[in-house]
């Protein structure tokens, strides 16, 4: 049974007061255990007003409101040059704002984990009222406050970290046990934010979609993330808390655990439960990664530029059954880069690439598009770690070379009219190729390309239990009997 | 320049992993006393 990608969305939430709280940024802010006033105070002087972040042209691509191919037209460096108005709202999803935020987090929060500030409860309340998604039986539960004593004292004995808002305590975050590791604050906040990132996610793929959250048989979770407790670290399952914010009474989930690679393991997973008629409509999503928020402050404040990692990414996508319209997986065409094969660049790009097409008998140049890992590399290239998509697309070029399918004279057209700006934020799972899915279901629509290889790495080794590196590809096609 | 030297390895995802120069080194006789993959994003 062939099997599509109805639909997608995708979400930017604007955190400037938790850049303190990315991996990186916290390190260095506690790294002698007592706060550093001073770094905190220039990171502060960094980050960007919500305006700014929503205006940024790579941020607009990713909620679909500008194609990746028209930040080669924006002048960079991109953050000087922003889209005038800024736009919230977008062709797959909007930019949410910090404060709006809050109530998503509080609401996401089943274990009286976040206390708010009465005023605070009362100012988010009123903009939640007024937005679409949340339901009186979901904003019920932001409650009517914790009092700023109360508060303080849980901040105070160290048992809670405080959150912030335009400079502001406004509540804490606790943790739920003295010495479990996996319950301490800053993991359940890392866990929280993820949560309710996807939540706001689905709900977009809800709206864009049509369909009600009751329909969704099974849900599939590819956040970076490690639910659990000192027992089962990382057990899971996000994929069933976020469907349960969701309302998705009728569905089940899992979580998918691939590195960075885990949003192609996820759709490809989905694909074959609904090609196998194990379930009839799937949903991937992913919620954002805090860990990675300021990843790569020290470049940014290096070169006097605004940290750039201040947003949460998020995406969700919506897999059934053929409706003759939408974009087809071919099932026939995925790529893995297996335990055996070797670890350079070539040999990782052959498995993944090559070998899937030389199943279905196609060439290099038979794909319109290749979507590989989409870091922004504005993000990366301050912090001097390289232009990320423009390496992959070279190696695709290279290998075109090798396959005589192109002449090392062409290899920049290749990487220009195959590839693509990078434009994703550097949330790990979050540019996993992935980011381009809802302009390719667009551009395949507009009859504007035949098809889309998905390629994305993960590095395994990170985790310190392989050396091994992961990867994965699927081909994305456009339906045929629309073709028809 | 490389056989009978100690090698200390840091390889990078998107470029040249570590295990791919590993095997290099290994092939010119040297010694690996220590090996990473480091990955920048």
């Amino acid at each position: 049974m062939a099997v599509v990608v109805k639909d997608c969305s995708y979400v930017l939430i604007h955190i400037p007061s938790f850049v303190r709280y990315g991996s990186k940024p916290f390190r260095d802010i506690y790294l002698n255990s007592i706060p550093n006033e001073q770094l905190l105070a220039k990171i502060y002087q960094h980050t960007r007003s919500y305006d700014e972040a929503a205006g940024y042209p790579p941020n607009q691509v990713f909620i679909g409101n500008l194609h990746p191919d028209e930040l080669n037209n924006i002048k960079q460096p991109w953050y000087e040059n922003p889209v005038s108005p800024p736009e919230r709202k977008g062709l797959f999803g909007e930019i949410l704002p910090e404060d709006e935020f809050y109530a998503w987090i509080k609401i996401a929060d089943d274990f009286d984990l976040v206390w708010l500030t009465p005023e605070f409860t009362d100012k988010i309340r009123e903009i939640t009222l007024k937005r679409p998604f949340l339901v009186n039986e979901d904003i019920q539960k932001l409650g009517t406050g914790v009092s700023p004593d109360k508060i303080m004292s849980k901040i105070e004995d160290g048992s809670a970290l405080p959150l912030y808002f335009g400079g502001l305590i406004i509540g804490s975050l606790r943790r739920d046990h003295d010495a479990d590791d996996s319950l301490k604050a800053h993991v359940l906040m890392e866990n929280l934010l993820a949560k309710a990132s996807g939540a706001f996610a689905m709900y977009h793929l809800f709206r864009r979609s049509g369909i009600t959250s009751d329909k969704i048989d099974f849900i599939l979770n590819c956040s970076e993330e490690a639910v659990g407790d000192r027992y089962n670290r990382g057990g899971g399952s996000l994929s069933k808390a976020i469907g349960e914010m969701c309302h998705c009474v009728n569905a089940s989930g899992h979580d998918i655990k691939a590195f960075c690679a885990a949003p192609i393991h996820a759709i490809i997973d989905a694909a074959s439960l609904v090609s196998a008629g194990v379930f009839e409509r799937v949903v991937v999503v992913g919620g954002g990664c805090l860990a990675k928020i300021g990843m790569k402050y020290t470049g940014h404040l290096k070169h006097n530029m605004p940290i750039l990692e201040d947003v949460l990414g998020g995406f969700a996508f919506l897999i059934e059954k053929d409706d003759g319209l939408s974009p087809v997986i071919r099932l026939d065409c995925v790529g893995k880069h297996a335990i055996g094969a070797a670890s350079s660049q070539q040999e990782i790009m052959t498995s993944l690439v090559l070998k899937p097409l030389n199943k279905i008998d196609a060439k290099m140049l038979d794909i319109d598009k290749y979507a590989t890992e989409m870091h922004n590399p504005e993000v990366t290239l301050p912090a001097g770690s390289g232009n990320t998509p423009l390496t992959n697309y070279k190696i695709m070029a290279s290998l075109a070379v090798l396959q005589k399918e192109i002449d090392k004279g062409q290899m920049n057209t290749f990487v220009k009219e195959k590839g693509m700006p990078g434009f994703s934020p550097t949330q790990g799972h979050i540019p996993a190729a992935v980011p381009f899915l809802g302009h390719a279901i667009e551009a395949m629509k507009r009859g504007e390309i035949r098809n889309t290889m998905f390629v994305a790495k993960g590095s395994l080794f990170l985790g310190r239990m392989s050396q091994l590196s992961d990867g994965m590809s699927f081909l994305l096609e456009k339906n045929h009997s629309n073709r028809q | 320049m490389i056989k009978g030297k100690n090698i200390i390895i840091v390889g990078e995802r998107d470029g040249v992993p570590g295990p791919a120069i590993a095997a290099c080194v290994m092939a010119a006789g040297g010694n690996i006393v220590f090996m990473t993959t480091e990955c920048f994003v």
